[in-house]
């Protein structure tokens, strides 16, 4: 069996985001990277499922990214945490969700996984459109902001969050399945594991050689940062919050 | 511009997300608009997979050139799913729209709210799903007057459709509205330590006001609360008229789901927690003593 997990390289949610003055993109100057902290959850379910399910039959995880060279240190906290070995796929190009999703298709073709473990969304562009976009490519059943994943019946018994509450689905393998925050916490890796994957493969395939036939669907013409303009009154005492709130 | 509205309904209401998503496709110039609720047509096996080819044969055979639905995580699932059968192009969780010329721009935002992205969809059909709060819903008795699209005529080929099973929908009962929907949110964060007293504080806080009850991730991850009261980037986003942040410091995750609330108060132990930075009022404050009096004070 093998599992497919996506990594992509997004900045620190611990800092303050600024835009470019001319509101051509982000200022990234002094930015720091980390792995999507829902591809992290992926990847920590994908070893999970290694350590409860494996038998003779060997679980292989694949960690896979689609940009930059830079990738490589968010592919090594995958291969540190235990990824088996991982998968660059470089490109500079500007690239949407749909471009991403037909990149990871293309990968799909090459490596035939069983399964496809994905963070639910990225925290940079907020999308959550990526997991959803591949599965329609690949036409493959897809099981969304999981919460809980487990082996029977046709294939996988997900557990879903959604608005109204906890689904149960089915669905047979192979498909495509999206974390959601509460599916694991992450490990950390420790430090002879980090040692060990800097030894750990990592296949480089130039964009160009998938020959991916998609274009970018949504462009981002300028951004601008959202300050808070309120400032905070504050009370002295509980009564002039009651005088506040009473209808 | 022919465009199909995606709608969710509540037992045999649609929802009011789905009437802000019907404001945001009038608003269109030239709007040619037909609803589509797939579960009312297609109830028996509610998955994205089925749900999303039932929206593709129709975007494909009725060439409709926008669908537009709330985003919600049923719009999020399926809708995307959509998208991908046709192409790809799609906008997530609009804000505001205006026209440059012809050029439909959207705005969306990114990095849990401290961005706002303006974006173009290079393709049709363009798929765009609008956030709730920042669209004044329509009446409901618009809706009638509205033409809902004949399934009848659709010619859905299930057989290239994966079949992911649906088994089970555990969904809170509960006598309070859903905090998308409520116009006086009360919400309690870390500072609660049961689910006996959440129910009671921030509970009876919302019960006084005529309110929902909401949460943030804090709580949601200790088994406090249930996962669908869970307010932030990743839970819902709200902007209700009153929202009362009790015993929430303000991660900036949180506060993505419910800085854009008209009036924002917050009860906090810390005066320096960030929650402050975004509210309106505050009170430096133990909500264990706090809200017990406001509750009486409400009831007397």
């Amino acid at each position: 069996m093998k599992i497919l997990v996506t990594c992509k390289r997004v900045p620190d949610t611990d800092q303050k985001i600024h835009v470019k003055e001319d509101g051509g993109g982000i200022d990234d100057s002094n930015l720091a990277y980390v792995l999507n902290p829902f591809d992290a959850i992926a990847v920590e379910e994908a070893l999970r499922i290694r350590e409860e399910y494996q038998t003779n039959d060997e679980i292989q995880i694949v960690a896979v990214g689609v940009g930059v060279a830079d990738y490589e240190s968010e592919l090594r906290t995958a291969l540190a945490m235990g990824a088996d070995r991982a998968i660059l796929v470089e490109s500079t190009a500007i690239m949407d969700p749909w471009t991403v999703a037909n990149t990871i298709a293309a990968v799909v073709a090459r490596e035939s996984p069983d399964l496809v473990l994905m963070g639910k969304q990225a925290v940079d562009d907020d999308a959550n459109q990526t997991g959803q976009f591949l599965a329609a490519l690949l036409q493959w059943p897809q099981a969304t902001f999981a919460s809980n994943i487990r082996f029977g019946g046709l294939g996988l018994q997900v557990a879903r969050e959604t608005d109204q509450g906890i689904e149960e689905i089915e669905v047979p393998l192979p498909a495509v399945v999206t974390a959601d925050l509460r599916l694991n916490e992450p490990r950390y890796a420790s430090l002879p594991s980090i040692l060990k994957a800097r030894k750990k493969e990592i296949e480089i395939i130039a964009h160009a050689d998938l020959q991916v036939d998609a274009d970018p669907k949504l462009e981002v013409l300028s951004m601008k940062s959202e300050i808070s303009q309120r400032s905070c009154v504050m009370l002295d005492n509980v009564n002039s919050l009651i005088e506040i709130i009473r209808p | 511009m022919k465009t199909l509205v995606i709608t969710e309904s509540d037992e045999s209401d649609i929802r009011l997300g789905s009437l802000s998503a019907i404001a945001f496709a009038q608003s269109l110039p030239e709007a040619q608009l037909d609803t589509l609720c797939v579960a009312d047509v297609f109830g028996e096996n509610p998955t994205a997979d089925s749900h999303a080819a039932v929206i593709a044969a129709a975007v494909n055979q009725k060439s409709y050139e926008l669908v537009v639905a709330a985003a919600t995580t049923y719009a999020k699932d399926v809708v995307a799913r959509a998208a991908g059968l046709c192409g790809g192009s799609m906008a997530s969780d609009v804000i505001s729209h205006r026209f440059d010329g012809d050029q439909l721009l959207l705005d969306r935002p990114m990095f849990a709210g401290a961005v706002t992205a303006t974006v173009t969809l290079s393709s049709i059909p363009r798929f765009i799903t609008v956030r709730a709060s920042a669209y004044n819903p329509v009446e409901r008795s618009i809706v009638d007057n509205l033409n809902s699209l004949d399934t009848e005529s659709l010619d859905v080929d299930y057989s290239d459709v994966p079949c992911a099973h649906w088994k089970s929908l555990a969904s809170r009962a509960s006598h309070r509205p859903d905090v998308t929907e409520a116009k006086i949110v009360v919400s309690g964060g870390r500072a609660f330590k049961s689910t006996e007293d959440f129910e009671r504080l921030v509970g009876g806080l919302a019960d006084g006001l005529g309110g929902a009850a909401g949460s943030s991730r804090a709580l949601v991850d200790a088994g406090i609360t249930p996962n669908d009261l869970q307010v932030g980037q990743t839970g819902k986003i709200v902007a209700p008229d009153i929202y009362i942040a009790l015993g929430i410091s303000g991660a900036v995750q949180h506060l993505a789901g419910m800085k854009n609330s008209k009036t924002i108060i917050a009860v906090n132990t810390d005066p320096d927690a960030p929650i402050f930075s975004v509210a309106d009022f505050g009170l430096v404050g133990d909500v264990y003593e706090v809200v017990p009096q406001l509750i009486a004070e409400l009831n007397g």
